[in-house]
């Protein structure tokens, strides 16, 4: 079918599009209007970022990374135990449990975040990676429940059982069948955890009250300083997890939807 | 309930109760006037009357509700044809499902560099234009960033809420569809009927759900608008953290005040979608939304 084609290539093109630009510059050493390619190509702003000049921009790199996966064990260790209260049992309290689990997720950081500053800075966990982590949590942990939730709404309790009636101690239950079971939920709630920590910008700035520069917060900088070969490769870099996520987790997930995720 | 499902529900729910309660709590009571050190004599609603009463904010919530509603339209309208388009066809195209899900995990910030780099009067679209000789300079080509109309942040949000809704919608086309189409086509529905009398009011619950969710998301997002958006009038949550940020501290409550309106806004819109998700499942029986 012709039309199918025609189809796919709009929609990967005006997917895809939107990033042209973005790689050219980033490979871009002068650009003049109203060309269409630069002038000259170069990697200056590669060399750059990964070069001695740029350790400010390493270092937002692995501060990102650490928040983010702290953040996302954290979110995992506790979201996949409530997730499996929540996708196996019913009981009454589980229509209000389902809202208070989706506000956070939906529910702007930045009101959340300007209302906990206060509460932060008599505690002494501004301008630090834990309080930074725990703004982040207020999101991704719900996050991961939800998903969690489902991975155990499809789950047969009865493999357990099984295992316990051939002899099999708790300890060897949970090694051998419940946590092999939840794997690859247990992967992708942690991957989408850690990409929600991996974007945020405000609630980071507000709670690490500029002292922990993520990668998020030296891109604002950067856009404003004018910058653009820089700011493209290092927003090419700010995708590269996001990306990375999705190829996990489409091989993990199969054919199920990631439907929720933003 | 058990002993031992309340210690495996239990820390979860806490440390989200505690931070995300916590969180909206205290913002209500420094939204009311409240500091530490002055305690909990003085709450006053003066500053949520003054933000109510201020002609600024009359603007940005207009056009926070103008952008949300906007682009939350245009990418609903897309969304319905596609969604219609994915789920009549049987072979799954790998490739372009795994390039239509990419709107879904990239960063708000990244999508608004690349908004710039390609819309901006120095952009890739005015490039083009300017090699075809339709426009001479830069200043030539419209203003569609930091532009009167939101149409750079609208774009952003379209780019990026079209596979979200679309998904949505093809789950409930998937889980539902085929039985029901089948029934029409026995009593011999037409096309044009089929789409009107099963298809639309089956998708209409999860369509509603999910487009509440977009406002609500669109609504309360900051980095988009705070990039792409003029300096005045600025939408709600980029109005809001100016004047948590201000220099002037009797701002800052006036800040967090404005912060617990849009949380308020965006609340209602989920339980609103929640129930309209609810009732799609009890009309249609379907699994999920």
């Amino acid at each position: 079918m012709r039309l199918r084609y025609l189809l796919y290539t709009v929609i990967i093109c005006s997917i895809v599009a939107l990033f042209i630009p973005v790689v050219i510059w980033s490979f871009t050493y002068q650009w003049f209007y109203p060309d269409l390619l630069p002038e000259q190509w170069g990697y200056r702003a590669w060399e750059y970022i990964f070069g001695p000049a740029g350790t400010q921009i390493t270092s937002g790199l692995a501060q990102s990374m650490i928040v983010a996966a702290i953040t996302a064990i954290l979110s995992v260790c506790l979201g996949t135990p409530a997730g499996r209260i929540l996708g196996l049992y019913d009981f009454r309290l589980k229509n209000i449990l389902s809202l208070v689990i989706i506000l956070p997720v939906i529910v702007p950081p930045l009101c959340v975040a300007m209302g906990l500053h206060l509460w932060f800075i008599r505690l002494g966990l501004t301008e630090s990676i834990v309080g930074v982590v725990l703004i982040h949590l207020t999101f991704c942990l719900p996050y991961a429940v939800f998903v969690m939730w489902g991975v155990f709404a499809n789950y047969n309790p009865e493999y357990e059982d099984q295992a316990r009636s051939l002899g099999a101690t708790p300890f060897q239950v949970f090694v051998r069948i419940s946590t092999p079971m939840v794997f690859n939920g247990m992967v992708v709630a942690g991957l989408f955890a850690f990409l929600l920590s991996w974007s945020q910008y405000l609630s980071t700035l507000i709670i690490g009250g500029g002292q922990i520069t993520t990668l998020p917060i030296l891109l604002f900088a950067l856009i404003n300083s004018g910058d653009r070969p820089v700011a493209a490769a290092v927003s090419l870099v700010f995708i590269t997890p996001a990306l990375l996520a999705l190829v996990f987790s489409s091989r993990y997930l199969g054919k199920q939807h990631l439907t929720g995720i933003q | 309930m058990t002993m031992n499902a309340i210690l495996m529900l239990g820390p979860a729910l806490l440390t989200i109760i505690v931070l995300f309660g916590g969180g909206l709590v205290l913002g209500i009571l420094q939204g009311m006037g409240y500091q530490f050190s002055s305690g909990l004599s003085q709450l006053t609603s003066a500053h949520f009357v003054s933000i109510l009463l201020d002609p600024d904010f009359f603007w940005s919530l207009l056009l926070s509700l103008y952008v949300s509603i906007t682009s939350t339209t245009i990418a609903a309208v897309i969304s319905v044809p596609l969604a219609l388009f994915f789920s009549s066809i049987a072979h799954r195209n790998r490739m372009v499902q795994f390039v239509f899900q990419i709107p879904l995990t990239v960063p708000h910030v990244v999508i608004a560099v690349a908004v710039i780099f390609m819309m901006s009067p120095s952009g890739m679209i005015s490039r083009a234009m300017g090699s075809l000789g339709m426009i001479s300079n830069p200043s030539a080509f419209p203003l569609w960033i930091n532009d009167t109309w939101g149409i750079g942040i609208i774009t952003a949000y379209v780019w990026k809420e079209v596979p979200f809704i679309t998904l949505m919608i093809v789950s409930v086309l998937l889980h539902t569809g085929k039985a029901y189409m089948d029934v029409g086509r026995t009593l011999k529905a037409g096309r044009v009927q089929r789409f009107l009398y099963i298809t639309l009011p089956m998708i209409f619950p999860s369509l509603g759900a999910a487009c509440l969710i977009v406002f609500a998301y669109t609504f309360g997002a900051f980095e988009i608008p705070f990039l792409l958006g003029r300096t005045h009038p600025i939408l709600l949550p980029v109005w809001a953290y100016k004047n948590y940020s201000d220099v002037d501290l009797f701002a800052r409550p006036e800040g967090i005040a404005t912060g617990i309106i849009i949380a308020v806004v965006v609340i209602v819109s989920i339980i609103l979608s929640g129930l309209l998700a609810r009732y799609a499942r009890n009309t249609a029986g379907i699994g999920r939304t």
